[in-house]
């Protein structure tokens, strides 16, 4: 380390090149241990097929079509989802940070229903939509809408009263105000918002899908549990890391072009 | 040294005087027509928060162009002034008139926080200055031209949290300037700045106050900045003007000077025996 410490390169070049790597270190150590475990028979091949095993499965899926379809249907509906909650969480966030009227006449109603975990409704749901796609988008929606409502909600009402009174004695209209001062102040809490949404995201689709779906990432597991294809299960399950994974850096890539100003986002 | 050298030119040597600042840099070419200072007329200025009665009828003339200074204890309502001046609290009695029409844009604050966007870059926070000339085709020269007045051209492209707590406050500056106010009232712009920074400051403020001929009102704790850079010296106590002191010393003026300090002693012998009264 102190060896490529000492070497004169530019940060901006040389540390996104050896961070890269350095975060992949862990996961690919992880697989060869696991490997190694399952070629000695340490790990019953039962409980936990060997990598290659289940990279093998993947592949086979992968030729016949199947999993490029499942995947492609649950990432439609993990993003579909998104945006419908995200938006009218965002949305409701603005209004009420905006306006007293608006906050003192739902916010009390939303905090109610946040208590409720939404998982809950799953019963309900399928009374409702049956396993028809409009449930997972319903279940998806509500979960990612309240940690974009509540950290967007935040995110206005902490914006420095000192800096909307420069802004108002600098003459800005309302709408100036807050495309200059409001929005971009409140934007570093809408992006906590966005990463737990997405958080909640996957594991509401993965519940749904598991409980009631035709198609996607979940019915996949649940269809290879039932014919005892453990190495499709541990598939899907490293599918999800991955694609978590995946959501999480979106955010993250994002979030530095967006807040590039801030001081958490320069020395980097 | 510096000082030294600045007192020996003659009056009408002005702007090259400027070059010889020591943070700042002025473009002979670009220098602007002098803006006219307003006069102010405070009548029977009176402000309470609930029970507590602030200002207590305050009557004041300030002619067009005049530095002033107000010092006085915290809490005496000398912040509370400025803000009452510069529209930012309703007046509850009495009137504050500006000799002429005034738009928004003639008269500007500056505070002790420097109150920076975080997320604009300089050139940007300056423009804010502008008011409602934010969208003129010449905006951005104007904003680069106030940043070069208080010679921080070369970092319009940087973000404020890159900035020095003093570098903050002189783009602070530049966005109040950049409308060519009429008026420019100072709540303790410099109170949070190091003695160094501070004194430098100070040379910068006087600096752009005899080039644009503004009318400055300055509000501070510390008196012999008050002596060091205004006409005259208003000393506030329980909402009232307790004493109007004139500063007749010759600009630029020596620091530590007899004449200043002695009147600094004055001034503050003033305060400290309102505080042996009570």
């Amino acid at each position: 380390m102190s060896l490529i410490d000492s070497v004169s390169l530019p940060r901006s070049f040389r540390l996104p090149h050896v961070d890269g790597l350095v975060q992949w270190i862990v996961p690919l150590a992880i697989i060869a241990i696991w490997q190694v475990a399952s070629i000695t028979g340490l790990v019953p091949t039962r409980v936990l097929p060997a990598p290659s095993d289940v990279g093998l499965a993947g592949w086979k899926l992968l030729l016949s079509g199947e999993l490029v379809r499942n995947i492609w249907v649950s990432f439609w509906r993990a993003s579909t989802g998104f945006l419908i909650g995200g938006s009218i969480g965002f949305a409701f966030g603005l209004a009420n940070g905006l306006s007293q009227l608006s906050a003192r006449l739902t916010d009390t109603t939303l905090q109610m229903v946040r208590n409720v975990p939404h998982l809950a409704l799953i019963p309900l749901v399928i009374l409702w939509f049956g396993i028809d796609e409009s449930a997972k988008l319903f279940l998806v929606a509500l979960g990612v809408f309240f940690p974009i409502y509540l950290n967007t909600l935040h995110g206005i009402r902490t914006v420095d009263p000192q800096l909307i009174e420069m802004g108002r004695i600098y003459g800005m209209s309302d709408g100036e105000l807050f495309r200059r001062v409001i929005f971009p102040g409140a934007l570093p809490s809408i992006f906590v918002g966005i990463r737990f949404a997405l958080g909640i995201m996957w594991l509401t689709l993965i519940v749904a899908e598991t409980i009631a779906a035709s198609s996607g990432l979940g019915y996949m597991a649940m269809q290879a549990r039932e014919f005892m294809l453990i190495d499709v299960v541990v598939l899907s399950i490293l599918i999800y890391a991955l694609l978590g994974k995946l959501a999480d850096s979106a955010s993250r890539v994002l979030e530095r072009l967006t807040l590039s100003w801030h001081p958490a986002f320069q020395k980097r | 040294m510096q000082t030294a050298l600045r007192t020996s030119l003659p009056e009408t040597e002005r702007t090259s005087r400027a070059n010889f600042a020591p943070t700042a840099r002025v473009v002979r070419e670009e220098r602007p027509a002098q803006t006219s200072g307003l006069p102010l007329s405070i009548r029977a200025l009176r402000k309470s928060y609930g029970d507590n009665e602030v200002l207590r009828g305050i009557d004041l003339h300030i002619p067009a162009g005049q530095f002033v200074a107000i010092v006085g204890k915290s809490g005496c309502g000398k912040s509370t002034l400025l803000r009452l001046i510069a529209g930012l609290e309703e007046i509850d009695a009495g009137g504050v008139s500006f000799g002429d029409a005034v738009k928004p844009e003639d008269i500007r604050v500056m505070f002790q926080e420097p109150r920076l966007l975080p997320w604009a870059r300089v050139l940007s926070n300056v423009e804010v200055g502008l008011g409602r000339d934010r969208v003129s085709s010449d905006a951005h020269s104007r904003a680069e031209k106030a940043l070069t007045e208080v010679g921080l051209a070369d970092k319009r492209e940087q973000w404020p949290s890159l900035l020095s707590g003093g570098q903050k406050q002189r783009v602070a500056l530049a966005r109040a300037l950049v409308s060519r106010p009429r008026v420019l009232a100072f709540d303790e712009p410099l109170g949070a700045l190091d003695a160094l920074t501070r004194i430098s400051m100070q040379r910068l403020l006087e600096r752009v106050w005899r080039d644009q001929g503004f009318t400055a009102i300055l509000v501070t704790h510390d008196v012999s900045e008050a002596v060091a850079l205004a006409d005259r010296v208003l000393v506030i106590e329980d909402g009232r003007i307790a004493h109007d002191v004139a500063v007749n010393a010759a600009r630029p003026r020596k620091r530590g000077s007899a004449e200043l300090a002695s009147l600094e002693g004055s001034i503050l012998s003033h305060l400290l025996s309102a505080d042996d009264r009570t």
